[in-house]
């Protein structure tokens, strides 16, 4: 047919040959189509078309699902059948689209006003929603959304210091928030100390931690690294698990004090919060102090990587991350470099862990599985390792975006009573995360400004730098 | 004593089925040079198939041979588990090959909480128990009151275990698919070169590693008669444990690997503490990586500019 299509010469021919061609793309497409028809037909036959019941004796038994199946897949072919006839085409038409050698000048000023919009945002967060939804309403707003977000917003800067800058990927970061969790409710539950004591203190017992379990995988690299960061993240659960005389294990620690605003604690008593400003009481003024407690943590965070980044350690940071033995070779201390960063991390988890304890008021292992740590690692990724803005987005659209499958309540209108979104949170977390990692394996923001430049501040684009090697 | 050899013989058979889950990971590290994290969940995944297989077979036909039945939830798990995996490797990981180090890596980790939670969202949280299908043993010799015995369905894995082995032995060195493995083990590049279609090869390194995955999990299931959506990432772990151990890229190391933990595993429980046990698999895993990173039979890592 492409024979026909380019010897066609004249008039009627050619648009014959196109109307051809248009129908050739048509059944290709089509065959495309039901072919991944049958291949997920294949995929979702076992665990969709059968699924595994206990029955009244408590014996398994199965039961068909085949509409639900057949659903499945014919939306699936659908979908396949749509995207083949759409973006590729439109993909071409893209790419003959002249590049402009200049940013509009909208693109300019957002890349200029933003961030100082966006600090103003969080800061006047709290107080917006509580006054659109009053003191009630708000308090899901301020707790879920705020609060939440800016623990893994935190978490995520931490670990960038780790992954982002010194190339070191960590998938056991979440032992060290645990190690400031666990400080704090020790500490706190045995001794009485308050929490702007221990806040320094759980995250210089973090730190501590950090070095530890730095040492001896200084030598390793890459995937072995994570591995092993991995491992010791698991070994650290489990003996939380295990030490019950410690740690009361799995039952966890509860009754852990909240800290108090400036000696003035959050309680309906005279001596409360709201009574010592004649305001009624209510559970949101706590909330909104441990909002901006974590905002100041977090931002702290920040602003501590920003600058180190401008210091000999920082700058040592990203040499390593760009070639170690190049590193070496200048005369930089690996084994320092390393370790500092382990810590640095490590001290960032501690402090967000000690406020989680105080926020949480209780504690289990179970807050500190695995699936945290590639949580915080998918954020850092996702965010475009290295980039501070790419994070906090990260973050928001991450762990916001969990936070809304909580409140898809609507759904179960559609569904039936049955249907729970809550439970699709990780499947469709771990199918973004590797969606985006097809999409945009850099991650949402990929240039990056360098940290030291001669004349003129440029951003470098993503492919010209190499990272992640370890 | 008696008691020690009662361990072995169980250390052995939990042995086998980490060394064919290690063969997985040891062959995809070896060939694309990843850590496929989602190993682990493709043999949870398999483990549900066989499950569900054997109920289909039970409830539905009434086939009440053993010998048929584990013959046919073997195969039907390695088939679909072999097309899941064929399905990971396209869609998650062949977009990512030659980007940056971490991106497969990453991916991987996306694709073993998709896994996971896909079997928990379609199959529902709760253990899944099926009643023992082989029961019976042989009493190997009895010494005062404590009885040595090695369970049917211990020989059944030893024996397909090393049925199997055999098979993948002779596929990885005797035929054109395994040398053409081997050479892009080797070079990629020079591999294409030469005429091998590397995509493909890849491809099939995932179905048989998947393959291989799918008996571990059918043996799994027949073993311990009880699966659930979360027992993938420990044993999958630990099976990369065993890879490592052996020395990662090294096919005869991943299953000395696996038998060496599955040992480790077994002792640690039966004399130090069971609770325990998951830590000295990963200590393992961690004195390994820092003190012997090449393993027991792998190479040098030589570092070069």
């Amino acid at each position: 047919m492409t024979v026909l299509a380019n010897s066609a010469g004249k008039g009627g021919r050619v648009e014959e040959g196109a109307i051809a061609r248009d129908r050739n793309r048509f059944v290709a497409a089509a065959t495309d189509a039901s072919l991944t028809a049958l291949i997920a037909f294949g995929l979702f036959l076992p665990l969709i078309g059968f699924e595994t019941v206990q029955n009244i004796n408590e014996v398994l038994v199965l039961r068909t699902r085949w509409p639900f199946l057949f659903s499945l897949v014919a939306i699936i072919g659908a979908g396949r059948l749509a995207y083949v006839l759409v973006v590729p085409p439109w993909l071409a038409r893209r790419a003959a689209r002249p590049i402009a050698a200049e940013p509009p000048a909208w693109r300019v000023a957002v890349a200029r006003w933003f961030v100082p919009c966006a600090i103003g945002f969080v800061v006047a967060y709290p107080l917006m929603v509580a006054w659109a939804l009053g003191l009630r309403g708000s308090l899901k707003w301020i707790d879920n959304f705020g609060i939440q977000i800016l623990i893994y917003v935190m978490l995520g800067w931490g670990l960038n210091i780790v992954v982002g800058l010194a190339g070191l990927l960590d998938l056991g970061y979440v032992a060290f928030y645990a190690v400031g969790a666990y400080s704090y409710a020790l500490l706190a539950t045995h001794f009485g100390l308050a929490f702007w004591i221990l806040l320094p203190l759980a995250g210089i017992l973090a730190s501590f931690w950090g070095i530890l379990l730095g040492f001896p995988v200084l030598r390793l690299r890459g995937d072995y690294l994570a591995i092993v960061t991995l491992a010791f993240g698991e070994i650290i659960r489990m003996v939380l698990i295990n030490w019950v005389a410690l740690t009361n294990g799995y039952a966890g620690i509860s009754g852990i004090p909240r800290p108090s605003f400036f000696g003035i604690p959050f309680n309906a008593d005279d001596n409360g919060f709201a009574a010592v400003f004649g305001l009624p009481f209510s559970p949101i003024y706590r909330t909104i102090f441990l909002y901006y407690i974590i905002m100041a943590l977090a931002l702290l965070t920040c602003f501590v990587t920003v600058r180190l980044r401008r210091l000999p350690v920082g700058r040592a940071w990203e040499a390593l991350r760009e070639d170690e033995i190049a590193c070496r070779s200048l005369g930089i201390n690996t084994t320092n470099t390393k370790l500092t960063a382990f810590a640095m991390g490590a001290m960032f988890a501690g402090f967000a862990g000690s406020f989680f304890a105080a926020r949480q008021s209780f504690i289990s292992p179970e807050s500190f599985t695995f699936l945290e740590s590639a949580t915080i690692l998918s954020i850092v990724v996702l965010g475009g390792m290295g980039s501070q803005l790419g994070v906090a987005i990260a973050a928001i659209v991450m762990i916001g975006g969990t936070e809304i499958t909580r409140q898809l309540d609507f759904l179960k209108e559609i569904f039936g009573p049955t249907f729970d979104p809550t439970q699709y949170r990780m499947l469709i977390v771990g199918f973004a995360m590797v969606v985006i990692m097809v999409w945009r394996p850099r991650g949402l923001i990929t240039t990056r400004a360098p940290s030291v430049y001669l004349k003129v501040r440029k951003t470098i684009a993503a492919d010209l730098v190499k990272e992640g090697r370890g | 004593m008696d008691y020690f050899v009662q361990q072995i013989i169980n250390g052995v058979t939990l042995g086998s089925i980490y060394g064919l889950i290690a063969i997985g990971y040891t062959m995809v590290f070896g060939i694309i040079g990843m850590v496929n994290f989602a190993h682990g969940d493709v043999f949870m995944t398999s483990a549900f198939i066989a499950l569900i297989t054997f109920l289909i077979l039970t409830t539905l036909f009434g086939i009440t041979s053993i010998a048929v039945s584990l013959f046919i939830m073997l195969i039907t798990a390695m088939l679909f588990t072999s097309l899941i995996n064929w399905a990971i490797e396209r869609i998650a990981y062949r977009p990512l090959r030659g980007s940056f180090r971490l991106a497969p890596l990453i991916s991987a980790i996306g694709m073993s909480i998709f896994l996971s939670n896909f079997v928990q969202v379609s199959q529902g949280p709760l253990n899944k128990s099926i009643p023992p299908i082989v029961q019976g043993e042989f009493v190997l010799f009895r010494h005062a009151s404590y009885p040595v015995t090695l369970s049917y369905k211990q020989v059944i894995i030893w024996g397909i275990t090393a049925v199997l082995l055999a098979a993948f032995w002779f596929l990885v060195a005797r035929t054109r698919l395994g040398r053409a493995q081997r050479a892009c083990e080797q070079d990629q590049k020079m591999a294409a070169l030469v005429g091998i279609d590397v995509d493909r090869t890849i491809a099939a390194t995932f179905v048989i590693a998947a393959a291989l995955a799918a008996v571990a999990g059918t043996m799994y299931v027949m073993y311990y008669g009880v699966v659930s959506f979360a027992d993938g990432f420990v044993p999958g772990v630990k099976a990369f444990t065993a890879a490592v151990l052996g020395g990662i890229g090294s096919l005869p190391g991943a299953v000395v690997g696996g038998l060496l933990i599955g040992l480790i595993e077994t002792l640690w429980s039966a004399y130090f503490s069971i609770d325990y046990k998951d830590v000295a698999a990963f200590s393992v895993l961690a004195i390994t990586l820092i003190f012997l990173p090449q393993g027991l039979f792998g190479r040098p890592d030589v570092e070069k500019v």
